[in-house]
């Protein structure tokens, strides 16, 4: 046992982490838990590339049919029931709606699966602002017209801390014990930075802004994709060990990769394209304690019934004045006949399910590389003890410095809840490790929970005494891996042209996995199909 | 030169040294983890066996008896003497405490529980056995009365716990020194070695006292100058009361919540102007922290107030005048009113989750904004969902910390009521254990400030003549002229505010 779990651990938490975790003997208990979420035998039986004969009476006819009840499938369904298309069905091959913004009900609050936040957008964002203002997010516009979220959504100070050599400190850049090397790079670093959020091409677009879709096609800006972010950072002289871990945590927090792997208009994406003008602050964060699950529950409660949780898309037959989909539902085939089709599902699993697309793709489906993820739920009886006055207190986003995770939120944060019970969400990212995804769907429930205390553990002693319960998601497919040369290689603005009667939605398009790339893309697709 | 007196001398100050160490090791273990019965007895278990551990052990001394006892001498010297700093030290990182503490206890157990019988058996060749026992017994028990009675009236009150300890140790190694040459004859070779090292130990401790003043700050040494009589450390804060010549004071987290001797001249302030500014006859009163009961004692002398509901964090605190009677004397035993009903719960999530019929009259009565939990308590969300319990006509009063001492803080507060849509009127009083201490009235109608006192109300402070003074701000007290940021969920700026004016008058 003890010689597996040290190879669990070098695995996935780095080997000096292993044998130091491993010279403690005491005795280890694991909390209840389970494996939820995706089932990955279901989403594979599509490799093998069988003929589905659906029977006659199971054909149904839509005017829409939408494939992912994730955000983008959602977002297109909002937006097709918004200008009177009722006549819509959206199949979702698991058994809640929302993709990677699915959460959970717990005690005292809900919790997230996976996007837990949606920064406030622009005023120039208005598809996003006018969503935003249906859900009662906002404030009346006051007279300058400013978006300002309300107080309770907007995330409670204290935002971020960060856990390093053995004490917590404020903020997610490590301030404790920088030279002034590390000052003077960071403030450089910021510099570059505010000349990108400054930057107007001819046309007057910025370099980065939400959705990318707006952003400047000029050739100055969309250079950066052609190399990495960490080579950015070297070709302009940023070296400070500290610094490199702010961008390189940047990247594996909202890509799922680490610096070298990411592309350098993506880290600076990242940077850049939440400020509105150099020297301002980031545009503050919407969050409840269910994450981005409340834009879930607002899209399904417009949909309605016309989600159908459990039906898994297994081929699609675009034909003369429609699309044939062919879905499986409890061992049973069953079709929809739509006008339209809109695909809101990860953009790889197209030459799967498109009947004719393999034989002449329009694009490259497998330059669209996804990484994998876990995330856990930890259900704790109370808060850990702190083990140092001067610790700074628990926040809403904990980082561990040292650790190949992203550390955890804390759900109770937002609504007050400063006491007592809390429920924890720890993310780990596998970036763009080789067969990740394989080493990932090799452990069971009992080693993924070993790895996520071993790890919490270097800043809590107390955790595994405190968690109740620890439920883990395993994503196979979390994200689109926006590494150098994909986001402005032509792949994705050729996915965003229609095939025959299938519109393509999903956030891939982006290039980037946020909220409002879905959501653009979403609502593009709809427009496209009702105008 | 006869050495058995001076050596009596010797072990007199021996038995000082190390019941003072015991004592400390007490004292601090209350106060840090409260309890002081279950501390004391554990401490003063731990060491008597360790005592018992340390005279076994003195069998094994074989050779060099004078040597050794001078070094353990040394050894009780540079433990001892360093044990409460070193105490103090770990006191940051409780999860360390216990074992360190008990560590101690142990090692200077042991250490002085080696001296005694290494000290009879160098003194067995000069005096008669019946002699030697009852000489060396009856110094050592004189030492411990000597040190107990010094113990709480000289040394704490007047060095506190850290110079306390460093003293002891400086006299211990003193000791040591000086028993080089009362043992000189028994004592083999390196006696120059013995004469340096206590020299340095005595040099280092020396060291520690000068720079002492830096460690007590760090923490609560000289924090209670009054007899501790409840200390607890419940869920959620760490509650002390102390007894002293002014009466009794209680303490949360080391910060003062009240004193006995002019508590009424707060409670008064707080409670009467809010009760003068609503119009009509007040029924529903709620009150939002205020667990020692002294705000409901004011509130309780209006007969037409039906019902009070108290919410406040810690069930510990609602029973402390249970726990120490005196307090329920102080309130006049105000949770006893059928009237008040308490409920354990944090405000901000109360208001947030219970549903309840509006009041007319709410006060608030937290500890100051000195983290982020409390800081909530203060924001425009926190006001905004007060105002859910509240009706146009309903009277607030809030509890805003020091406008001299912490100016920016106390305006910041009323800034965030009037961003929350509330008419605000700043006030403040003198409450000379707090010092110049301020409070905010509001209401969502605009109102008058108040100018006299319900009729049939019995004050000992608050009276119509004083009261409109409460509201007229002097020059170092008045809004700054500076804009101050309002205290909001996603800022905490008030926490901030209040943490950078505070810090000036930390040492």
């Amino acid at each position: 046992m003890d010689l597996s779990r040290r190879e669990l651990l070098t695995l996935f938490l780095g080997a000096p982490f292993a044998f130091a975790a491993c010279r403690e003997t005491s005795a280890r208990r694991l909390p209840d838990g389970e494996i939820v979420g995706q089932t990955v035998s279901l989403g594979h039986t599509l490799r093998e590339g069988k003929t589905f004969e659906v029977p006659a009476a199971n054909w149904e006819t839509k005017r829409v049919a939408i494939v992912g009840a994730g955000i983008a499938g959602l977002s297109a369904a909002w937006r097709l029931l918004g200008k009177g298309f009722d006549d819509v069905a959206i199949v979702e091959l698991e058994k809640e709606a929302g993709g990677t913004s699915r959460s959970g009900e717990g005690t005292p609050v809900k919790y997230p699966w996976g996007a837990h936040y949606l920064p406030v957008p622009f005023a120039e964002n208005a598809d996003l602002v006018a969503l935003l203002d249906e859900m009662s997010l906002l404030e009346a516009r006051g007279p300058s017209g400013e978006i300002v979220a309300k107080e309770e959504f907007l995330c409670r100070e204290p935002e971020e801390r960060v856990f390093y050599k053995g004490r917590w400190y404020e903020g997610l850049y490590l301030n404790a014990g920088a030279s002034s090397e590390d000052k003077r790079q960071f403030d450089q670093f910021y510099v570059e930075v505010n000349k990108w959020i400054n930057f107007r091409d001819a046309k007057g677009r910025r370099a980065f802004v939400l959705p990318v879709e707006h952003c400047s096609d000029d050739a100055e800006a969309t250079a950066l994709d052609k190399l990495s972010f960490a080579d950015w950072l070297t070709q302009n002289g940023f070296d400070s060990p500290r610094l490199r871990w702010y961008c390189d945590y940047a990247c594996r927090d909202d890509y799922g990769l680490k610096l070298e792997e990411t592309s350098a208009w993506a880290g600076l994406f990242y940077f850049c394209s939440r400020v509105k003008k150099s020297g301002d602050e980031s545009q503050p964060f919407i969050t409840v304690p269910e994450g981005n699950g409340q834009f879930v529950s607002h899209f399904a409660g417009k949909a309605g019934d016309r989600i159908r949780k459990g039906w898994m898309a297994v081929s699609i037959e675009p034909k003369e004045n429609g699309v044939d989909v062919t879905c499986l539902v409890d061992g049973e085939l069953r079709g929809i006949r739509a006008e339209k089709l809109i695909f809101a599902g990860p953009m790889f699993t197209v030459p799967y399910l498109i009947r004719g697309f393999r034989e002449a793709p329009p694009f490259a489906a497998e330059e669209f590389r996804h990484n994998a993820w876990f995330v856990a739920n930890l259900h704790l009886s109370d808060r850990p003890k702190p083990r140092f006055r001067s610790d700074f207190p628990l926040a809403w986003d904990n980082v561990l410095y040292e650790s190949p995770s992203l550390g955890y939120v804390n759900a109770t944060h937002q609504k007050g809840i400063d006491y007592g019970p809390a429920i924890l969400t720890y993310y780990y990212p596998m970036c763009a490790e080789k067969d990740a995804r394989t080493t990932l769907f090799n452990y069971d429930r009992d080693q993924i929970a070993e790895v996520c205390l071993s790890d919490l553990e270097r800043a809590h002693r107390d955790i595994r005494d405190l968690t109740t319960r620890l439920d883990v998601m395993r994503w196979g497919h979390a994200m689109i891996s926006p590494q150098p040369n994909f986001i402005w290689s032509g792949v994705r603005q050729k996915a965003m042209e229609p095939y025959r009667n299938i519109h393509f939605a999903h956030t891939d398009l982006g290039g980037v996995a946020l909220f409002e790339e879905a959501f653009y893309h979403g609502l593009r697709a709809a427009d496209a199909i009702a105008k | 030169m006869k050495r058995a007196p001076l050596l009596f001398l010797n072990v007199f100050i021996i038995a000082i040294c190390g019941l003072i160490y015991e004592l400390l090791a007490g004292t601090l273990s209350s106060y840090v983890l409260g309890d002081s019965v279950t501390q004391f007895s554990i401490i003063i278990g731990t060491y008597l066996f360790a005592m018992g551990v340390g005279s076994y052990l003195s069998r094994f001394v074989e050779k060099n008896v004078a040597n050794r006892f001078v070094e353990v001498e040394l050894a009780v010297a540079v433990v001892g003497g360093f044990s409460a700093p070193l105490l103090f030290l770990t006191f940051a990182n409780l999860s360390y405490f216990g074992i360190v503490l008990y560590g101690l206890v142990f090692i200077i157990g042991a250490l002085v529980g080696l001296e005694i019988p290494l000290l009879m058996r160098i003194l067995k060749d000069e005096l008669d056995f019946k002699d030697l026992v009852s000489r060396v017994l009856a110094f050592d028990y004189i030492g411990a009365l000597v040190a107990s009675l010094l113990f709480p009236i000289f040394f704490v009150p007047r060095l506190g716990l850290n110079r306390t300890s460093l003293i002891f140790g400086m006299l211990n190694a003193a000791v040591a020194i000086w028993g080089t040459w009362l043992l000189e004859p028994l004592l083999k070779r390196n006696i120059t070695l013995l004469r340096v090292k206590g020299a340095v130990i005595i040099i280092l401790l020396a060291i520690a006292f000068i720079k002492s003043d830096r460690l007590t700050s760090l923490a609560e040494d000289s924090l209670y100058v009054d007899n501790i009589i409840y200390s607890k450390s419940s869920h959620y804060q760490r509650i002390i009361v102390t007894k002293g010549k002014t009466g009794y004071a209680l303490f949360l987290n080391g910060n003062l919540q009240f004193s006995s001797f002019d508590e009424y001249r707060y409670h008064e302030a707080l409670v009467h102007p809010v009760f003068s500014t609503f119009r009509g006859e007040p029924k529903r009163v709620l009150v939002l922290g205020g667990g020692d009961g002294l705000a409901l004692r004011e509130i309780e002398k209006y007969s037409s107030v039906e019902f009070i509901q108290l919410v406040d964090l810690d069930p510990d605190m609602t029973n402390i005048s249970f726990a120490v009677p005196a307090l329920g004397d102080l309130n006049h035993h105000s949770f006893l009113d059928p009237r008040v009903q308490v409920t354990n719960a944090d405000a901000f999530v109360w208001l947030d989750s219970v549903a309840t019929d509006p009041f007319d009259i709410v006060i608030i009565d937290f500890p100051d904004p000195n983290n982020f939990a409390l800081g909530k308590l203060y924001t425009t969300r926190f006001y905004n969902l007060l105002k859910k319990k509240l009706l146009p006509s309903s009277a607030v009063v809030v509890q805003t910390t020091s406008p001299l001492m912490a100016r920016k803080s106390f305006w910041c507060i009323a800034e965030t009521l009037e961003a929350a849509g509330f008419d605000v009127r700043p006030y403040y009083t003198a409450v000379p254990s707090f010092g110049i201490w301020g409070y905010s009235l509001a209401s969502l109608s605009p109102f008058d400030t108040p100018t006299k006192i319900r009729d049939g109300i019995e004050t000992r402070f608050v009276n119509a003549e004083m009261m409109p003074s409460m509201f007229e701000f002097a020059n170092d007290t008045s809004r700054p002229k500076e804009p101050l940021e309002v205290n909001r969920l996603d800022n905490q700026a008030l926490v901030r505010y209040y943490e950078e004016e505070w810090r000036r008058f930390e040492q």
